[in-house]
């Protein structure tokens, strides 16, 4: 008797191992859209499916929190009204600043799986990962269709196209290149806000002397944000764009300028950076612990929930030397090669870069929009200078945001930026980072 | 009949096993299989590229000032690390085994901490080794300085080429309390004659320890050799939640994450993959051998 239930149980226990193992497709990693997604193939009308057509479109993010994920909602909300047909799959995935979502895209992709549309850094991040593994269409007839074209800044267009093919919609811009600074602490030493790198040395220098902590830094991606800023502001906007294209030399006398800049500025700063993040960074100045912070723009929206009040109690300026220049980042979607239903895709794709669009996503997430012409009154004070600079100056591609660089350079910069920052030895910094581009970049 | 119930159990036994057989061989073996032949590609990017290159990723990284960071970070940690949790775990498990009222209290609040995932010990340690200085000093430094012994203040995993010593000792403070058990449970197993016989033969309580329980403890020291050894050849999770992915406190675990899915280097990441797999199993496979044939013997 106890022999019989014990092999029955066995029994079991096989076929339940069995039914897994082969079962398709194990099970699409941590997809928390789960009750919709299953039903994805079988686009056979469900009964109780309230869109009649059957027609839908998923879209994948990492937006799941805060004003991110508010912002997305006021954008379906708005999808939703133009296209009541169309089914809304939002398959967003948390955790770790997208890391988490990329790792479940690339193993959806692989798998021949792809979600219609995703988010992605505009610009280099997406062209050099799924352009180069043909998994992104070009856009250039929704692009002329829609009229987007004149309404996006003309500088923009080339750092988010390959070739003549413009790959993905923008839907928010941050700025990069934002100096962030207590106007207070600056006005008590007599300290003017710095226009040139020079100046900016010699303003840390003077509250250096008089015991203010200078400059406020977190840990090691803050450090390469402040890195690709003060090439920017060493080199000028287009001998910075070169380093990217590979015009300008890597090994070259300008760029050993700009590593002795950023390895001065470096000594200005907290000894304390290895454990801070972007927060605590940024907040040391709008508590008066600390004078200078580069930081995104994103920021200000931290500044603003930590109830600080613009212009008095932080200020803000164009990273020393890149005055005229806005270093942007953006989050943008695409469209999927083999996208399920590319025409709902699309719909997304418009709505993404239209202007109703656009003006409900970026107040609530804290960004300006990628188009020129939104309605400044729904900003507030900064965002609003942020986009006069927008619509006026020169645009260039942040490198830690994924603009400038496809994600294995990136990745050898800031493995040499690492090893930069222990050994302090600024020619092993160059020489690896002309390594990195020739084994990743441009560089022949 | 006999020989029949026989054949029909061994049958039987060849069913129930086959299918633990066959997922280990697919889901380890296999994969592990699998990404020997991705260590010896060029794949880099999103689609995968077995083109063959030989040893070239291995020998890259034997070139790789990177790599040459982590092993020393991974030698520091360990040998901090284990060395630690044995001689707190064995100084615990001795002052247990002394019969005080309470003992069955203590151990469990000793043990408490290897309930605790990883990422909650670095949470929590993330804020007590908190090296901000001045008016923003909190954590341990701030308690030191409570104490008045601020000498004792430092920048813990901040500190330049010995910082991976502070995440140890995060580490020791998990683990100390399952190397207790161990030793505990060893001690226990020592049979009470053997103390008493050599206490008549005059023997002090050192002179017990040393030449009587610490020789008979032997394979127990070797159980909390491998375990713990092995642990922190693969540590992760701990460093990542006390100073998020930064290269001072880098170890191969972390580079073949961010070299895989940050910068798409597949080939890259799959050798240091391999790496690793082998210096656990130099630790693990001659310890492994060594039990079996102790106990085949017996």
């Amino acid at each position: 008797m106890k022999k019989l239930s014990w092999i029955l149980f066995s029994l079991l226990a096989i076929v339940a191992i069995a039914l897994t193992a082969c079962g398709p497709k194990a099970e699409e990693p941590a997809q928390p859209a789960a009750p919709e997604a299953p039903a994805q193939p079988a686009a056979t009308e469900a009964p109780a499916q309230p869109a009649a057509g059957g027609k839908q479109v998923e879209v994948f993010s990492w937006w799941t929190g805060g004003g991110e994920a508010a912002g997305l909602e006021a954008m379906i909300k708005v999808f939703k009204a133009q296209y009541p047909d169309i089914e809304f799959i939002n398959a967003a995935v948390a955790g770790g600043a997208g890391t988490n979502a990329r790792a479940v895209l690339a193993s959806r992709l692989q798998a021949g799986d792809p979600p219609d549309s995703w988010q992605g850094h505009a610009g280099q991040e997406l062209i050099g990962t799924y352009v180069a593994g043909n998994q992104i269409q070009p856009l250039n007839d929704l692009y002329e269709s829609e009229g987007w074209l004149e309404v996006m800044p003309e500088t923009l267009i080339p750092l988010i196209s390959d070739n003549g093919n413009i790959y993905s919609v923008p839907v928010n811009i941050h700025r990069a290149n934002v100096l962030w600074y207590n106007p207070k602490i600056l006005a008590d030493n007599n300290v003017a806000v710095p226009t040139t790198i020079d100046e900016w040395l010699a303003a840390m220098e003077t509250l250096k002397g008089a015991g203010v902590q200078p400059l406020a830094l977190g840990e090691q991606w803050t450090k390469m944000h402040l890195l690709e800023t003060v090439l920017l502001g060493t080199l000028g906007p287009d001998a910075y764009n070169g380093l990217w294209t590979g015009t300008t030399d890597w090994g070259g006398p300008e760029v050993k300028v700009a590593l002795d800049n950023y390895a001065k500025i470096l000594t200005y700063a907290n000894t304390d950076s290895a454990s801070l993040s972007w927060q605590d960074a940024a907040q040391l100045v709008v508590n008066g612990d600390a004078a200078f912070n580069v930081m995104g723009d994103w920021a200000e929206g931290y500044f603003r929930e930590l109830g600080k009040t613009p212009e008095t109690d932080y200020g803000w300026a164009p990273v020393p030397g890149s005055v005229g220049v806005f270093q942007f980042l953006s989050d943008s979607f695409v469209l999927a090669v083999g996208a399920p239903d590319p025409e709902a895709a699309v719909a997304w794709l418009k709505i993404a870069g239209s202007k109703e669009g656009q003006e409900a996503f970026n107040p609530v997430k804290g960004s300006i929009c990628a188009r020129i012409d939104c309605d400044k009154t729904l900003f507030g004070v900064y965002l609003q200078s942020a986009m006069d600079d927008w619509a006026s100056n020169v645009v260039v591609g942040s490198l830690t945001h994924g603009v400038v660089a496809n994600d294995s350079w990136k990745s050898e910069i800031d493995t040499a930026l690492g090893l930069f920052i222990q050994s302090g030895d600024v020619d092993a910094f160059q020489s690896a980072l002309v390594a990195a581009c020739k084994a990743s970049g441009p560089c022949e | 009949m006999s020989k029949l119930l026989k054949d029909k159990d061994r049958f039987l036994s060849i069913v129930l096993i086959t299918p633990s057989i066959l997922a280990v061989l697919i889901f380890i073996y296999g994969f592990i299989g699998w990404s020997v032949r991705v260590s010896l590609s060029k794949w880099k990017g999103l689609n995968p590229d077995y083109t063959w290159n030989g040893l070239a990723n291995y020998i890259n990284l034997f070139y790789d000032p990177r790599f040459a960071v982590d092993v020393r970070n991974t030698v520091i940690f360990t040998s901090v690390f284990v060395v630690g949790s044995i001689l707190l775990g064995f100084f615990l498990a001795v002052m247990l085994d002394q019969g005080l009222k309470g003992e069955g209290f203590f151990r469990s609040l000793f043990l408490f901490p290897m309930a605790i995932s990883y990422i909650v010990t670095g949470v929590v340690w993330r804020w007590l080794m908190n090296p901000a200085t001045g008016s923003r000093t909190s954590g341990l430094n701030l308690l030191f300085s409570y104490l008045h012994l601020d000498f004792l203040q430092n920048a813990w995993h901040t500190t330049p080429k010995w910082g991976m010593a502070a995440i140890a000792l995060a580490a020791i403070w998990q683990m100390s309390g399952y190397t207790m058990a161990l030793y505990l449970a060893g001690l226990r197993a020592i049979p009470i004659e053997l103390r008493e016989a050599a206490q008549i033969d005059g023997a002090n309580d050192f002179q017990v320890y040393r030449h009587i329980m610490l020789p008979l403890l032997a394979p127990v020291t070797l159980s909390a050799l491998i375990i713990l050894g092995h642990m922190s050849l693969k540590v992760f999770d701990l460093i990542v939640a006390v100073a998020g992915k930064q290269l001072p406190l880098d170890v191969p675990a972390i580079y073949m994450w961010q070299t895989t899915f940050d910068g798409l280097f597949y080939g890259r990441g799959a050798a240091i993959s391999i790496l690793l797999l082998i210096s656990v199993a130099i630790l693990i496979i001659p310890y492994i051998w060594y039990t079996l044939h102790t106990e085949t013997e017996q």
